[in-house]
């Protein structure tokens, strides 16, 4: 394959129709005759349900429909659990899924109770606000020791503890290492609850043609063809009378994924029975309740060391927040429990989570899906291992590194998509080399810092590591069709938040065909485009669907050649695919219009020959044996204001390595809008949830995002370490930007702070957190 | 059943009259996106703290989700289509956000570039500070916001 547009900036594709308003968002869907749907949700975290009174609500202007979970019959179900436990020795599995409207007992708040039709959304509100739910409080479980008391309440009812699952995972014998080591560092450490917060909310809307007993849908989902399989389940339809739609997603990042949301299954069931087209759109504090949430987890963790900083062992045990129920399995709890080891070559590894249920929203995967909190535990350790043997923080982290010719590497554990833990390939010292070279490691601790500090200034300096498991299976598929009109379309069942898919995807295809990439026309997310598919989640759009587009591509490539050679009678090897045509090379004159081929390959008269296709089309799929491995390193300069605590970047760097690169300019986005969210989720956001459970800043007043004067200019170098998994040779690169900035802002925090005994062993942090810590550390 | 008297506003909205009958209580976002199908605008947060409802009234930036449809009776209102709904034509700060990859899935986007054009009246050629502070009223989730920046100075460039 000719690589002319394989890694090359390439403007995106998709960029004119959404700078122009002019790019379909599921709220921009209006449907003559259609109703809205306002929910009545409810107000507690944990109460037994004794009534539900809908009179008032009912008699409401505009109001068509009030129904409760009794009014669903048999369409009451909890939803399916979406990821099977992992084939781990004793392991405990306790699945409890959400249910499309609370029934006998709310589980948090924000769980939705009732749902109301009505003419227009105004109207839908203003009805929901009239429903009144009679109840008997029960305690809250709201922290996450506390859950796994003998005398805690009890989340679900039916279950002897607050237990969601309990995992043991091991890797060599860690007691032993730890008997032989000459330090072993232990420290507790605690990881908070964020909101991804995409700029979009949830949405949905369904359009029943009963006449054509067909279904259309509208979702702001990360997977519709998981979402079309299981509605047509639900509805008793069969999959061909569901078209799932996924429009324009206006930023996804994990929560859009699907765990089916109550309003997804209750939205159709409403459309069928009111033969009307209804639409939801939730609002922003609805989001901050009703859609998924991550990153509760408390660590006790213990790292064996000899003098030298060589790593014998690491034991980490530790309780996950999975929320009120569990619709995704155990991906963020595993993630964590793989992604810890990182970078560094350790033998013994012994990893025990309790994953437990608390009153407090779903938690699945979001941006980095556990994988933060593995590397927070990590590199604490790292740093404070290094402190204690007095090792520079660099030189812990390369002797500890695995080296470039342990790959592929295993790590023996049971990962994400059960299979053993193994990276595929990768070379970490080169990027430490670099990312140390750009950030002026050596000058800033020689020369700058001191003469900084000299001037009263508390600057610090952080650098971390961390690896991304990516790409993981188990398929995507994709169809690559030559028009007659010359273009080219590409259809896949992922969806698309923003990723660039209609760009990077058309290099691929354009360098196959021989076409300019703005002449490749790909649809993502429309079942009816493309019938097979898991979904945009893990890092495993380009990974995945790329590769599937390439072998797709690839395949019509070769009837290109084929069918070209019978008209020209030249052998294949003799024809080139250039500007959108095929010629023989050399000989410019006998080039045929791709165009014009599939007409020829598409004849009015005569006869497709027997064992051939008409058309110049071809479908193919790729599943990789196992996630490709990405890893990376960031480093920052942060200035402390020792009065305010707050903190003040001054360089970001990152040096990333993500296999072969199919658009820079994407790939730089990524990371970029990955720092941002990392920035975010270590200084600025965290969900405050009180003892009753309820959450106290559920709106963008009170929860802060970075803005533009918070998030510094990000510097940005690559490695490139092709992956051996698939024929592009690419990996992962949609959360890497997120993954390690928590550990990183600690590391620097307390270089900056250097005079104060503060050891970081939180995230989030904020400046008033950070003052507390200060004052303790000063106290002490 | 308790009926909701309608108001009627006459107003202009991206150069062309407009004459509509509402309630009273209907958001300036809602008017535009569904009243006049206008989606362009787009809808973050519902209480003015994002941004992304940002457009023109008599030239100024405002948040169409905090505004009553029945306070722009009588105004000039300007979406983002307003300055370019033709994919083939973009307006110059629309090319600058194209050309420095300033977007990623975009719903933000019109916000952003509805601050930025009175922003760019205003200061011709703006400093990375003065950028840095106009767009802190804005929230993206998805750039990191340097691309933004860099689609600004390469605006006030051209």
């Amino acid at each position: 394959m000719a690589t002319r547009y394989f890694g090359q900036p390439i403007k995106r594709n998709e960029d004119p129709r959404l700078l122009t308003g002019q790019a379909l968002f599921t709220d921009d869907v209006h449907l003559p005759g259609m109703l809205h749907v306002a929910f009545y949700r409810s107000p507690y975290a944990h109460a037994r349900i004794k009534s539900i009174d809908t009179s008032a609500a009912a008699a409401m202007p505009g109001v068509v429909a009030i129904y409760t979970a009794t009014d669903l019959g048999d369409y009451w179900q909890p939803g399916p659990l979406l990821v099977p436990p992992p084939p781990v020795k004793d392991i405990v599995f306790n699945p409890r899924m959400q249910v499309p409207l609370a029934r006998d007992k709310v589980r948090f708040v924000g769980e939705p109770v009732a749902v109301v039709v009505a003419a227009s959304r105004y109207q839908a509100e203003d009805a929901a606000e009239q429903i009144f739910m009679d109840v008997e409080l029960l305690p809250a479980i709201v922290d996450l020791e506390a859950a796994l008391a003998p005398d805690a309440a009890r989340v679900h009812d039916d279950l002897d503890a607050n237990v969601n699952a309990h995992v043991i995972q091991r890797k060599g014998d860690y007691e032993q290492a730890a008997a032989q080591a000459d330090v072993v560092i232990r420290r507790k450490l605690h990881y908070d609850r964020g909101t991804a917060a995409a700029m979009e909310n949830r949405g949905i809307v369904v359009d029943w043609d009963a006449r054509n007993q067909q279904m259309t849908v509208w979702d702001t989902t990360q997977a519709p063809i998981p979402i079309r399989n299981g509605l047509a389940a639900m509805l008793g339809l069969s999959e061909k009378q569901v078209r799932v739609i996924a429009p324009f997603i206006g930023g996804g990042f994990g929560p859009k994924i699907m765990m089916f949301y109550q309003e997804e299954v209750l939205l159709p069931w409403i459309a069928m029975r009111l033969n009307r087209p209804v639409k939801w759109i939730e609002d922003r504090q609805e989001n901050f309740y009703a859609t998924t949430q991550e990153r509760g987890q408390v660590h006790w963790a213990e790292m064996a060391l000899t003098r030298d900083g060589k790593i014998l062992g690491v034991k980490d045990v530790f309780l996950h927040d999975a929320g009120a129920y569990a619709p995704y399995g155990l991906t963020v709890a595993l993630n964590s429990q793989c992604t810890l080891l990182g970078q560094y070559d350790v033998a013994n590894y012994t990893s025990e989570f309790t994953s437990v249920f608390t009153n407090k929203p779903i938690v699945t995967p979001y941006r980095g899906a556990g994988r933060q909190h593995g590397v927070f535990v990590m590199e604490r350790l790292l740093d404070i291992a290094a402190k204690e043997l007095g090792i520079d923080k660099v030189e812990i982290r390369t002797r500890n590194f695995i080296a470039p010719e342990k790959f592929p590497y295993t790590n023996e554990i049971i990962y994400q998509d059960f299979a053993p833990l193994t990276y595929d390939s990768g070379n970490y010292l080169p990027a430490m080399q670099k990312a140390v070279a750009l950030i002026d490691y050596a000058r800033f601790i020689a020369e700058e810092q001191p003469r900084l500090r000299a001037e009263g200034k508390h600057v610090g300096l952080g650098i971390v590591t961390y690896v991304e498991g990516t790409g993981i299976g188990p398929y995507e598929g994709a169809k690559v069709t030559v028009e007659a009109s010359g273009r080219v379309s590409v259809a896949t069942g992922i969806g698309t938040q923003g990723q660039g898919h209609f760009t990077s995807f058309a290099q691929i295809v354009a360098d196959q065909l021989g076409v300019a990439p703005e002449n490749v026309r790909l649809v993502t997310g429309d079942t009816s485009e493309f019938y097979w598919g898991a979904g945009t989640f893990a890092s495993r759009g380009a990974v995945v669907a790329g590769n599937a587009i390439n072998a797709a591509a690839l395949a019509v490539r070769k009837k290109i050649l084929k069918k070209a050679s019978d008209e020209l009678e030249v052998d294949e090897a003799d024809l080139e695919l250039v500007d959108g045509t095929v010629s023989v090379v050399g000989s410019p004159q006998t080039a045929i219009k791709l165009g014009d081929l599939a007409v020829r390959a598409n004849p009015m008269r005569g006869a497709v020959k027997p064992g051939t296709e008409p058309g110049l089309e071809a479908t193919d799929y790729f599943g990789p044996e196992r996630g490709a491995t990405a890893s990376g390193v960031h480093a920052m300069i942060v200035e402390v204001d020792p009065e305010t605590l707050l903190v003040a970047i001054k360089r970001y760097v990152v040096v990333h390595d993500c296999g072969r690169v199919i658009n820079p300019m994407i790939l730089e986005g990524q990371i970029h809008g990955g720092v941002a969210q990392g920035i975010g989720n270590a200084f600025y956001e965290q969900l405050a949830f009180d003892e009753n459970g309820q959450l106290l800043n559920a709106s963008f007043m009170d929860y802060l995002l970075p803005t533009s004067d918070t998030v510094p200019r990000i510097e940005t170098d690559h490695v490139e370490t092709p992956s051996p998994l698939n024929p592009l040779g690419i990996k992962g690169a949609g959360e890497a930007g997120a993954i390690p900035v928590g550990p990183l802002f600690a590391q620097a925090i307390e270089d900056a702070l250097h005079g104060v005994e503060l050891e970081i062993l939180e995230i989030p942090l904020s400046p008033s957190r950070l003052y507390e810590l200060v004052q303790a550390a000063k106290a002490s | 059943m308790q009926v909701i008297d309608l108001y009627t506003i006459r107003l202009t909205v991206n150069g062309v009259a407009v004459e509509r009958s509402i309630e009273p209580r209907m958001l300036l976002s809602d008017f535009l996106r569904h009243e006049l199908n206008l989606t362009g605008t787009h809808v973050g947060c519902e209480h003015g703290s994002c941004g992304a409802c940002t457009i023109l009234m008599d030239g100024a930036a405002v948040r169409a989700c905090i505004m009553f449809a029945v306070q722009a009776d009588g105004h000039a209102l300007t979406t983002v289509e307003g300055l370019s709904a033709d994919p083939d034509k973009l307006h110059p700060l629309q090319a600058a956000f194209r050309e420095t990859h300033a977007l990623q899935c975009g719903y933000c986007t019109p916000g952003f570039l509805m601050t930025l054009v009175p922003f760019l009246e205003e200061n011709p050629q703006p400093d990375e500070a003065a950028i840095r502070d106009v767009l802190s009223g804005n929230i993206c989730r998805c750039t990191g916001y340097q691309n933004i920046v860099d689609a600004v100075l390469l605006a006030a460039r051209k």
